[in-house]
Protein backbone atom coordinates (compact mmCIF):
# COMPACT_ATOMS: atom_id res chain seq x y z
CA UNK A 1 0.00 0.00 0.00
CA UNK A 2 1.17 3.49 -1.23
CA UNK A 3 0.00 6.10 1.00
CA UNK A 4 0.52 9.82 2.04
CA UNK A 5 -0.10 11.53 4.98
CA UNK A 6 -0.68 15.16 4.31
CA UNK A 7 0.90 17.44 7.29
CA UNK A 8 -0.60 21.11 7.65
CA UNK A 9 0.54 23.61 10.29
CA UNK A 10 -1.05 22.55 13.48
CA UNK A 11 -2.21 18.88 12.92
CA UNK A 12 -0.53 17.05 15.65
CA UNK A 13 -1.83 13.71 14.63
CA UNK A 14 0.16 12.54 11.74
CA UNK A 15 2.49 10.29 13.60
CA UNK A 16 -0.24 8.34 15.00
CA UNK A 17 -1.56 8.28 11.58
CA UNK A 18 1.78 7.10 10.23
CA UNK A 19 2.22 4.69 12.77
CA UNK A 20 -1.07 2.67 12.37
CA UNK A 21 -0.08 2.47 8.93
CA UNK A 22 2.95 1.50 9.34
CA UNK A 23 2.16 -1.24 11.53
CA UNK A 24 -0.71 -2.25 10.02
CA UNK A 25 0.26 -2.20 5.98
CA UNK A 26 4.05 -2.79 6.80
CA UNK A 27 4.59 0.31 4.67
CA UNK A 28 5.98 2.99 5.38
CA UNK A 29 3.43 5.99 4.39
CA UNK A 30 4.91 9.51 3.00
CA UNK A 31 4.51 12.37 4.98
CA UNK A 32 3.42 15.33 2.34
CA UNK A 33 3.88 18.85 3.76
CA UNK A 34 1.01 21.21 2.45
CA UNK A 35 2.86 23.23 0.11
CA UNK A 36 3.42 20.48 -1.98
CA UNK A 37 1.73 20.35 -5.19
CA UNK A 38 1.89 16.65 -6.15
CA UNK A 39 1.01 13.77 -4.12
CA UNK A 40 3.99 10.82 -4.61
CA UNK A 41 3.65 8.95 -7.55
CA UNK A 42 1.72 5.87 -7.48
CA UNK A 43 -0.28 6.79 -4.37
CA UNK A 44 -3.02 4.30 -3.71
CA UNK A 45 -4.66 6.32 -0.07
CA UNK A 46 -4.27 9.65 1.23
CA UNK A 47 -4.87 10.23 4.74
CA UNK A 48 -5.76 14.11 5.88
CA UNK A 49 -4.74 13.38 9.80
CA UNK A 50 -6.31 15.13 12.89
CA UNK A 51 -5.45 18.16 14.48
CA UNK A 52 -5.62 21.60 14.77
CA UNK A 53 -4.95 22.89 11.34
CA UNK A 54 -3.86 26.92 11.50
CA UNK A 55 -5.54 26.99 15.22
CA UNK A 56 -9.11 26.42 13.53
CA UNK A 57 -8.53 30.29 12.43
CA UNK A 58 -11.62 31.42 10.45
CA UNK A 59 -13.48 27.56 10.53
CA UNK A 60 -11.89 24.24 11.51
CA UNK A 61 -10.04 23.12 8.49
CA UNK A 62 -11.07 26.29 6.05
CA UNK A 63 -7.66 27.62 5.33
CA UNK A 64 -5.89 24.21 5.25
CA UNK A 65 -8.66 23.13 2.85
CA UNK A 66 -7.30 26.24 0.82
CA UNK A 67 -3.75 24.74 0.71
CA UNK A 68 -1.88 24.45 -2.54
CA UNK A 69 -1.82 19.95 -1.47
CA UNK A 70 -5.52 20.23 -1.59
CA UNK A 71 -5.76 20.64 -5.00
CA UNK A 72 -3.68 17.49 -6.09
CA UNK A 73 -6.26 15.58 -3.31
CA UNK A 74 -8.82 16.93 -5.47
CA UNK A 75 -7.85 14.95 -8.44
CA UNK A 76 -6.57 12.70 -6.92
CA UNK A 77 -10.18 11.67 -5.61
CA UNK A 78 -11.86 12.70 -8.76
CA UNK A 79 -10.10 9.66 -10.08
CA UNK A 80 -11.27 7.25 -7.67
CA UNK A 81 -8.26 7.41 -5.08
CA UNK A 82 -8.90 6.57 -1.91
CA UNK A 83 -8.81 9.40 0.38
CA UNK A 84 -9.27 9.16 4.37
CA UNK A 85 -9.78 12.21 6.27
CA UNK A 86 -10.32 12.06 10.53
CA UNK A 87 -11.41 14.64 12.59
CA UNK A 88 -9.67 17.69 11.93
CA UNK A 89 -8.82 16.03 8.37
CA UNK A 90 -13.03 15.19 7.83
CA UNK A 91 -13.52 19.13 8.74
CA UNK A 92 -10.80 19.63 6.05
CA UNK A 93 -12.56 17.20 3.94
CA UNK A 94 -16.26 19.01 4.39
CA UNK A 95 -14.53 22.72 3.91
CA UNK A 96 -12.60 21.76 0.65
CA UNK A 97 -16.31 20.35 -0.83
CA UNK A 98 -14.98 16.97 -1.22
CA UNK A 99 -18.35 15.85 1.04
CA UNK A 100 -21.17 17.60 1.96
CA UNK A 101 -22.02 19.50 5.18
CA UNK A 102 -20.15 20.75 7.82
CA UNK A 103 -18.88 19.96 11.42
CA UNK A 104 -20.22 22.64 13.79
CA UNK A 105 -19.49 23.11 17.76
CA UNK A 106 -20.63 20.37 19.63
CA UNK A 107 -24.18 20.81 21.15
CA UNK A 108 -23.32 20.50 24.39
CA UNK A 109 -20.31 22.96 23.59
CA UNK A 110 -17.52 20.95 25.73
CA UNK A 111 -14.95 19.74 23.50
CA UNK A 112 -15.27 15.92 24.61
CA UNK A 113 -12.27 13.66 24.86
CA UNK A 114 -13.14 10.15 25.54
CA UNK A 115 -14.03 6.36 23.97
CA UNK A 116 -17.44 6.48 22.10
CA UNK A 117 -19.11 3.28 20.39
CA UNK A 118 -19.97 3.71 16.74
CA UNK A 119 -22.14 1.29 14.61
CA UNK A 120 -20.78 0.31 11.30
CA UNK A 121 -23.42 0.23 8.76
CA UNK A 122 -21.87 -0.84 6.11
CA UNK A 123 -19.25 -3.36 5.41
CA UNK A 124 -19.00 -3.03 1.56
CA UNK A 125 -17.13 -0.26 1.36
CA UNK A 126 -13.35 -0.01 1.02
CA UNK A 127 -12.85 1.38 3.93
CA UNK A 128 -15.13 -0.90 6.55
CA UNK A 129 -14.44 -4.49 5.15
CA UNK A 130 -12.77 -5.19 7.91
CA UNK A 131 -15.98 -5.12 10.00
CA UNK A 132 -19.36 -6.36 9.70
CA UNK A 133 -22.70 -4.12 8.86
CA UNK A 134 -24.32 -3.43 12.31
CA UNK A 135 -20.70 -4.09 14.36
CA UNK A 136 -20.26 -1.86 17.36
CA UNK A 137 -16.65 -0.65 17.77
CA UNK A 138 -15.19 1.51 20.18
CA UNK A 139 -13.10 3.92 19.15
CA UNK A 140 -11.67 7.61 20.81
CA UNK A 141 -12.71 11.15 19.62
CA UNK A 142 -11.74 14.20 20.68
CA UNK A 143 -12.90 16.97 19.26
CA UNK A 144 -14.58 20.30 20.31
CA UNK A 145 -16.21 20.86 16.80
CA UNK A 146 -17.80 17.41 15.71
CA UNK A 147 -21.33 18.40 15.59
CA UNK A 148 -22.06 17.00 11.91
CA UNK A 149 -24.85 19.18 10.01
CA UNK A 150 -26.05 19.73 6.45
CA UNK A 151 -29.38 20.70 4.97
CA UNK A 152 -32.25 18.31 4.80
CA UNK A 153 -32.18 17.64 0.66
CA UNK A 154 -28.21 16.62 1.86
CA UNK A 155 -29.41 14.28 4.58
CA UNK A 156 -32.04 12.69 2.41
CA UNK A 157 -29.15 12.29 -0.81
CA UNK A 158 -26.51 10.92 2.41
CA UNK A 159 -29.22 8.41 3.91
CA UNK A 160 -30.92 7.31 0.54
CA UNK A 161 -27.43 6.55 -0.67
CA UNK A 162 -26.11 4.69 2.15
CA UNK A 163 -23.39 7.12 2.47
CA UNK A 164 -23.68 7.50 6.04
CA UNK A 165 -21.09 4.55 7.26
CA UNK A 166 -20.81 5.20 10.99
CA UNK A 167 -23.00 6.37 13.33
CA UNK A 168 -22.46 7.30 17.17
CA UNK A 169 -24.27 4.31 19.43
CA UNK A 170 -24.88 3.00 22.62
CA UNK A 171 -22.90 -0.42 23.01
CA UNK A 172 -25.09 -2.81 21.83
CA UNK A 173 -25.60 -1.10 18.80
CA UNK A 174 -28.58 1.32 19.08
CA UNK A 175 -28.80 4.85 18.09
CA UNK A 176 -29.74 6.83 21.37
CA UNK A 177 -29.80 10.77 21.91
CA UNK A 178 -27.51 9.99 25.33
CA UNK A 179 -24.94 7.82 23.03
CA UNK A 180 -25.03 10.54 20.00
CA UNK A 181 -22.09 12.94 21.63
CA UNK A 182 -21.70 15.60 20.26
CA UNK A 183 -25.22 16.35 18.56
CA UNK A 184 -24.71 15.28 14.61
CA UNK A 185 -27.79 14.76 12.59
CA UNK A 186 -28.98 11.55 12.72
CA UNK A 187 -25.81 10.38 14.83
CA UNK A 188 -23.47 10.77 11.56
CA UNK A 189 -20.01 9.96 12.60
CA UNK A 190 -18.55 9.07 9.13
CA UNK A 191 -19.76 9.43 6.05
CA UNK A 192 -18.17 8.76 2.44
CA UNK A 193 -18.57 10.81 -1.35
CA UNK A 194 -20.86 9.50 -4.04
CA UNK A 195 -18.23 7.23 -5.34
CA UNK A 196 -17.55 5.81 -2.23
CA UNK A 197 -13.81 6.47 -2.72
CA UNK A 198 -13.73 9.42 0.29
CA UNK A 199 -14.56 9.05 3.68
CA UNK A 200 -14.41 12.02 6.67
CA UNK A 201 -15.09 10.49 9.96
CA UNK A 202 -14.62 12.26 13.60
CA UNK A 203 -13.58 9.49 15.64
CA UNK A 204 -9.83 7.97 15.65
CA UNK A 205 -9.89 4.81 14.84
CA UNK A 206 -6.03 4.80 14.21
CA UNK A 207 -5.46 5.29 18.19
CA UNK A 208 -7.09 1.91 19.06
CA UNK A 209 -4.65 -0.11 17.28
CA UNK A 210 -2.55 -1.79 19.58
CA UNK A 211 -3.21 -3.81 22.30
CA UNK A 212 -0.89 -2.51 24.69
CA UNK A 213 -2.78 0.36 24.60
CA UNK A 214 -6.13 -0.95 25.14
CA UNK A 215 -9.07 -2.20 22.39
CA UNK A 216 -7.47 -3.05 18.61
CA UNK A 217 -11.25 -1.77 17.11
CA UNK A 218 -9.32 0.55 15.00
CA UNK A 219 -7.67 -2.21 13.19
CA UNK A 220 -10.30 -3.38 10.72
CA UNK A 221 -10.32 -0.36 9.13
CA UNK A 222 -6.94 0.00 8.42
CA UNK A 223 -6.68 -3.94 7.61
CA UNK A 224 -9.31 -3.74 5.08
CA UNK A 225 -7.91 -1.24 2.73
CA UNK A 226 -4.77 -2.94 2.49
CA UNK A 227 -7.15 -5.82 1.50
CA UNK A 228 -9.55 -3.59 -0.78
CA UNK A 229 -6.06 -2.04 -2.67
CA UNK A 230 -4.39 -6.04 -2.66
CA UNK A 231 -7.32 -7.01 -4.11
CA UNK A 232 -7.81 -3.91 -6.57
CA UNK A 233 -3.97 -4.58 -8.03
CA UNK B 1 -10.31 52.53 1.05
CA UNK B 2 -12.03 50.17 3.55
CA UNK B 3 -14.20 47.73 3.71
CA UNK B 4 -16.13 44.75 6.14
CA UNK B 5 -17.70 41.76 5.67
CA UNK B 6 -19.75 40.69 8.07
CA UNK B 7 -20.72 37.23 8.27
CA UNK B 8 -23.62 35.40 9.95
CA UNK B 9 -25.23 32.25 10.14
CA UNK B 10 -28.34 31.33 8.18
CA UNK B 11 -31.44 31.24 10.12
CA UNK B 12 -32.27 27.72 10.63
CA UNK B 13 -28.53 26.79 11.71
CA UNK B 14 -28.41 25.92 15.49
CA UNK B 15 -25.95 28.41 17.08
CA UNK B 16 -25.05 26.73 20.37
CA UNK B 17 -22.42 29.40 20.69
CA UNK B 18 -25.35 31.85 20.42
CA UNK B 19 -26.87 30.46 23.30
CA UNK B 20 -24.27 30.03 25.63
CA UNK B 21 -24.46 33.81 25.15
CA UNK B 22 -27.68 34.44 25.46
CA UNK B 23 -27.90 32.28 28.82
CA UNK B 24 -24.57 33.96 30.21
CA UNK B 25 -26.49 37.47 29.14
CA UNK B 26 -29.62 36.45 31.01
CA UNK B 27 -27.40 35.33 34.26
CA UNK B 28 -26.02 39.03 34.27
CA UNK B 29 -29.32 40.31 34.82
CA UNK B 30 -28.97 41.52 31.11
CA UNK B 31 -33.13 41.49 30.54
CA UNK B 32 -35.07 41.29 27.42
CA UNK B 33 -32.64 39.88 24.89
CA UNK B 34 -34.64 37.66 23.28
CA UNK B 35 -32.06 35.60 21.52
CA UNK B 36 -28.45 35.82 20.41
CA UNK B 37 -26.95 34.69 16.96
CA UNK B 38 -23.04 34.95 16.63
CA UNK B 39 -21.19 35.89 13.57
CA UNK B 40 -18.00 37.42 12.16
CA UNK B 41 -16.82 40.47 11.32
CA UNK B 42 -13.82 41.28 8.75
CA UNK B 43 -12.12 44.68 8.60
CA UNK B 44 -10.55 44.97 5.34
CA UNK B 45 -8.04 47.48 3.62
CA UNK B 46 -7.68 47.53 0.29
CA UNK B 47 -5.53 49.02 -2.48
CA UNK B 48 -7.48 51.54 -4.88
CA UNK B 49 -10.21 53.64 -4.87
CA UNK B 50 -12.54 51.41 -7.38
CA UNK B 51 -15.80 50.61 -5.51
CA UNK B 52 -17.23 48.16 -7.48
CA UNK B 53 -13.85 46.89 -8.47
CA UNK B 54 -13.43 46.56 -4.16
CA UNK B 55 -17.07 44.97 -4.14
CA UNK B 56 -16.46 41.94 -6.54
CA UNK B 57 -13.33 41.26 -5.09
CA UNK B 58 -14.31 41.08 -1.95
CA UNK B 59 -17.51 39.01 -3.19
CA UNK B 60 -14.94 37.01 -3.76
CA UNK B 61 -12.83 36.60 -0.88
CA UNK B 62 -16.10 35.67 1.28
CA UNK B 63 -17.41 32.79 -1.23
CA UNK B 64 -13.62 31.28 -1.56
CA UNK B 65 -12.86 31.89 1.58
CA UNK B 66 -14.63 34.35 4.19
CA UNK B 67 -17.86 32.57 4.79
CA UNK B 68 -19.12 28.48 3.75
CA UNK B 69 -21.92 29.48 2.32
CA UNK B 70 -23.18 26.31 3.16
CA UNK B 71 -24.06 27.55 7.03
CA UNK B 72 -23.43 31.33 6.53
CA UNK B 73 -24.67 34.80 4.84
CA UNK B 74 -22.43 37.56 4.33
CA UNK B 75 -22.27 41.14 3.71
CA UNK B 76 -20.16 43.34 1.71
CA UNK B 77 -19.60 47.14 2.88
CA UNK B 78 -17.16 49.20 1.11
CA UNK B 79 -16.73 52.06 3.92
CA UNK B 80 -14.37 54.14 0.92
Amino acid sequence: MKSAVLVFPGINRERDMARTIRLISGAEPAMVWHTEKELPVGCDLVVIPGGFSYGDYLRCGAIAARSPIMEAVRGHAAKGGLTLGVCNGFQILCEAGLLPGVLMRNENLRFICRDVYLRVERSDTPFTRGYNAGQVIRVPVAHGEGNYIADGETIARLEGGGRVIFRYASPDGMIDPNWNHNGAINAIAGIVSERGNVLGMMPHPENHVESAVGPTDGRGLFAGLVEALEKAA
Amino acid sequence: MKARVTVTLKSGILDPQGKAIEGALRSLGVEGVTAVRQGKVFDIELEGADRAKAETLLKQAADKLLSNTVIENYRVDVLG
